[in-house]
């Protein structure tokens, strides 16, 4: 039995009186990718946001349920959501470098950490652009501002910014839909190459970019979790109707 | 064929003016008038003050004491109050405006009954006419804060408890803090929530970010602010009248317990009490252009960087 990283236990949420994710319960596997898909408004993005307590921002959101991480409950009164974010990282929609240099975007998570030596921050924030498949592009401009990179450079560049506080886990959501396809493709063998060490859940509405860089795939519909499997399974034998007919594009 | 031609000319080139397009050119005359005539104001008003102060408008005029009973030199000494009282302001209302300001975006919850009265006081603040507090310098800083501290530090003798640039500074910072703290909210307003999101989700705490990600982005609020809170505070004379000013002094302050010496009150004094009222207009004239010069590049400065941030928003 391979390693679960993160057991969901009957997790569910309600904006206000209003419930958004149905006792949703899953098993998600370590060092794999796993995605979630579901049509608009299905709950995939409000779960994504569970994990690594990025709802708390919203003031009317209750939760209940536990969410296990290695055996922990991350929502757990004394445990500090702080450090849980440090652990679990998060890649946005869209891209949002700081308004400053590369180098200081890069340099943020392990400044914050304490790290100020600046040999070290050099050799971060060298390994996290390398890992996020950008150093070769970017070396020569470490003090140009982020903003002026493309699209897809500064959506690598959030992705070297999440790697540079070395996170188990990375959570990235639609992280290619505002970008080009070429940009979209690099995006995912950068997914094939980082899940070696780290473990990655990806919300995404495109199911042939699930096809492609999933190992497990989850079936979200309407708030609940209707069918998770192996991708292969998912996609060739789904046990569940509705998420076959999502599949085969009947709605979504 | 002819006639269809006819129908249509009729109907685009019709030449019977209607009512509403009378109406229309009034109003739009109205406007352009009423335009004309503040421009016009201005320019007279302006015109005015350059004409007859120019006779003693220069160089050392700005730079020299006021001699022979106020009637000849120059306004050196009220140009150096009136920076000494801007300065002292700011530093008491910029960090203290900044601060309720943050809280008032990062850290109020949307239902908060105390961000309400925060809000609502932060408003009234704003409206409340300037020779109130003055009346409250004189009343709390002076006879209550004042007169206290004499009591505990210098075993009664008379220091704090009188009028002096540290009060008078005091009460125009009370004055100009709704400015700031608008300002630096505007500001505050336009930083989009995905980069407070950013650096949330890389573990950073509230305070550091807004330490590291929200402080540096809503510098040029704090700008405006400082800036539009200066430009009113160096014009300003209810609040110094009881506070403070002074209409002649031989030096300059030396500390904060010192009187001083301040542009606005200067003209005010001058043109209601000075021994030759005649003799002294060019003088008068001449202290409202300085001030008129500073208060309005001032302002046109805080306008610009205000454009700069609203177009950064969208």
């Amino acid at each position: 039995m391979k390693d679960i990283k993160i057991k969901v236990n009957d997790l569910s949420l309600y904006y206000g009186e209003k419930k958004a994710l149905n006792e949703i319960s899953m098993d998600i596997p370590a060092n794999k990718v796993t995605a979630l898909i579901g049509p608009s408004g299905c709950g995939k993005s409000t779960f994504l946001r569970c994990i690594n307590r990025m709802n708390d921002l919203i003031p009317s959101v209750s939760i209940s349920g536990k969410m296990l991480v290695e055996g922990i409950d991350i929502y757990d009164k004394n445990v500090d959501v702080v450090n849980i974010r440090k652990k679990i990282g998060m890649v946005f929609q869209k891209s949002n470098p700081f308004p400053k240099s590369i180098y200081e975007n890069i340099a943020y998570g392990p400044r914050i950490n304490g790290i100020k030596d600046k040999t070290q921050l050099d050799e971060i924030v060298e390994t996290s652009l390398r890992q996020a498949a950008i150093w070769d592009e970017l070396k020569d401009r470490l003090d140009d501002s982020a903003l002026g990179l493309s699209g897809g450079q500064q959506q690598r560049l959030c992705i070297g910014r999440t790697l540079a506080v070395s996170p188990d886990v990375i959570l990235m959501d639609e992280p290619a839909s505002a970008l080009d396809p070429i940009s979209t493709s690099k995006i995912e063998e950068l997914i094939h190459e980082l899940k070696e060490q780290y473990t990655i859940i990806i919300v995404t509405h495109n199911m042939q970019q699930a096809a492609r860089t999933s190992d497990h795939t989850a079936f979200f519909y309407m708030g609940s979790l209707i069918e998770m499997g192996k991708t292969n399974t998912i996609f060739t034998k789904p046990l569940q109707k509705q998420t076959e007919d999502y599949i085969t594009g009947r709605f979504g | 064929m002819d006639t269809t031609l006819n129908q249509t000319e009729n109907q685009f080139f019709s030449s019977k003016k209607n009512n509403s397009e009378i109406k229309g050119k009034f109003f739009t005359g109205l406007t352009q008038l009423a335009v004309i005539l503040i421009i016009a104001i201005l320019f007279i008003i302006l015109g005015i003050i350059v004409y007859e102060g120019r006779t003693k408008f220069s160089w050392d005029f700005i730079s020299s004491f006021p001699t022979n009973g106020m009637t000849e030199g120059g306004i050196f000494p009220a140009l150096i109050g009136t920076f000494i009282l801007v300065i002292v302001m700011s530093i008491a209302a910029v960090p203290f405006g900044t601060i309720t300001a943050l809280y008032l975006t990062e850290y109020a919850h949307e239902k908060s009954k105390f961000a309400a009265a925060v809000r609502f006081s932060v408003r009234t603040l704003a409206v409340v006419p300037s020779i109130i507090f003055g009346l409250f310098g004189l009343g709390f800083f002076i006879q209550f804060v004042g007169a206290g501290a004499d009591t505990v530090l210098n075993d009664g003798q008379l220091r704090w408890g009188q009028p002096n640039i540290l009060w008078a500074s005091l009460t125009m910072s009370l004055l100009t803090l709704p400015v700031i703290i608008v300002s630096v909210e505007e500001a505050l307003k336009t930083i989009p929530r995905e980069l407070r999101e950013a650096s949330l989700a890389l573990g950073a705490t509230k305070w550091q970010t807004i330490r590291k990600v929200i402080l540096p982005e809503s510098i040029s609020g704090i700008m405006t602010g400082t800036i539009l809170a200066v430009s009113r505070g160096a014009g300003e004379v209810a609040p110094i009248l009881f506070t403070g000013a002074a209409y002649y002094l031989a030096t300059l302050p030396g500390s904060l317990s010192d009187q001083f010496m301040n542009l606005g009150y200067h003209i005010y004094i001058m043109s209601t009490q000075s021994s030759d009222v005649e003799k002294t207009m060019p003088i008068q004239f001449a202290t409202t252009l300085v001030l008129l010069i500073l208060t309005l590049s001032l302002n046109i400065v805080a306008v610009i960087i205000r454009a700069r941030i609203r177009r950064k928003a969208k």
